[in-house]
Order: C-alpha cells, then structure tokens, then sequence
C-alpha cells in the first residue's frame, strides 16, 4: 500500500497531464438542460392547478411524482443516461435525477433477481440524498424549534 | 415571465453543482446530498420559500427543495406534537416523491433491460 505522502505527490505528479473539463461549455449545457427540465416543471404546476384544483402549497407533490415518472421511464430506455453524459449536474441536480439514480441502480442489479438485485439495490445510489437530508432536516429542525421555544 | 424565472432559477442551481464538480472534482453523488443539506438549511432561515414564491417550479424542480420539504413537513409536526413531532413530521410532505421513486423505479426495472 502506498502512504498517504505517496499518493498526494502522485496526484500533485500527474495533474498537468489529467485534460481541463471545459468549464464554460459544461456549465452552458449544465444551465440549459437544467432550466428546461425546471420549465417543464413549471408547465406541469400549471396544468395541475388549473385543472386538477392544486394549491401553490401542494402542487409540488404531482408535479415531481410525474417528473420521477418520465425520469424512470427515459432510464428505462436508456436515453437518460445520455442526457446525463451531455448535461451534467443540468441532469443531476432537479428531481429527475433522484429517479434516474434509484432506476439505473435497480436496472442494474436485475439479473441478481427481483428481492435481492431490484428491491435491495433501489436506494444504492439514492440513498445517500435520504440519509443526508432526514439526518440535516432533524438537527436543523430541533435547533429552530428549541429557539422558537426559548424566544 | 414564470417560466423565465423557472428556468433561470432552476439553470442556476444546476451550473453551481457543475462548478462543483468539475472545480471541485465532486462527485454527482456529493453535489446531491450537498444541495439536500443546503437545501433544509435555506429553509432554516425561512430563506428558500421566498425562492420558490419568486421561481415557482426552478425552485421547486431542484432537489434542495427535497431538504426544504423535509424540513418544513418537521416543523409543520412540531407545531401539535413538541420535539417527538419532528421525527413524526419529516416525511410528510415528501412521501409523494420518496413513494413514487420507489414505484416507478421499481416497475421499470422489472419491465425494461438494462442497456449499455
């Protein structure tokens, strides 16, 4: 195994080889294909407000259960992945990307079976962004309720 | 002008967690959980619904709106039942999409091959 001192001159060594990523061009793309999947949310929160009786306060629920719905269903066919090749974060980021990442982790345990390789695997990737936000929603929620109590 | 803020918002947020991944060499995965983290932490101050009154969905679309829903179904819980009510609270209103994840995901994956 190589120390730690290793691996850091290792890394210092070949970083004048490693390409830039094009900043400018990824974040571009990033904006574009980020803003477009948030004005189709926009859409999808005005369709159901006015037809479906949605108030501002819970419209977010259909809207990002469909979101997820079409987001499954592109992992399904394989064209999400190359929206997520081209765009980035723009893919990552909005709620899309939560599904695409529970769906391609499912997608690619199948042949390990339905209990074990689906249902085990669903939330590999996923997981992580529950863990984080429950664990920052408890602690962020105590510190304001015990101010709101103490003020 | 909705959708223009829409997509500015939601574009927005999404070039910050390019420029972290690709100056801070993040993975998705960090950028993710990052923005959740941020996300119930703009809400903390009661910060992020004047986003979302001002971007609608770019606000809404985003998955820091994931961290603000937690938060807000936590205190919203916190309101009736004390300190016991934020762990009753905090999925609340994030069910729908923490739900359809898992059912979408999950027939999909039975439906279709994996590619590539």
């Amino acid at each position: 195994m190589a120390t730690k001192e290793q691996q850091q001159a290792y890394a210092e060594k070949i970083k004048p080889l490693q390409p830039k990523p094009p900043y400018f061009i990824n974040c571009l793309k990033a904006f574009v294909v980020g803003g477009f999947i948030c004005v189709i949310g926009e859409a999808l929160q005005k369709f159901y407000m006015t037809y479906f009786n949605f108030t501002t306060e819970n419209v977010g629920n259909p809207t990002s259960a469909t979101l997820i719905l079409i987001a499954a269903l592109l992992t399904g066919i394989g064209v999400y992945d190359k929206i997520g090749q081209f765009a980035g974060a723009g893919s990552a980021v909005p709620v899309t990307g939560f599904a695409n990442a529970v769906t391609s982790a499912a997608l690619e345990h199948r042949s390990e079976g339905i209990v074990l390789g689906v249902a085990t695997n669903l939330f590999k990737i996923a997981g992580a962004v529950i863990v984080f936000g429950a664990v920052a929603a408890y602690v962020f929620g105590m510190i304001r309720y015990a101010f709101k109590i103490l003020l | 002008m909705d959708y223009v803020w829409a997509f500015v918002v939601g574009g927005g947020i999404c070039v910050i967690g390019q420029l972290l991944m690709d100056v801070f060499k993040r993975t998705p995965a960090h950028v993710t959980t990052s923005f959740v983290v941020l996300g119930a932490l703009f809400d903390a101050f009661g910060l992020y619904d004047q986003l979302i009154e001002f971007a609608g969905a770019g606000a809404t679309v985003p998955i820091t709106s994931f961290g603000h829903s937690l938060l807000h179904g936590a205190m919203a819980s916190a309101e009736d039942h004390g300190f016991i009510g934020i762990a009753m609270g905090i999925f609340e209103l994030t069910s729908s999409g923490i739900s359809s994840a898992i059912l979408f995901g999950f027939i999909i994956a039975l439906v279709f091959k994996p590619k590539g």
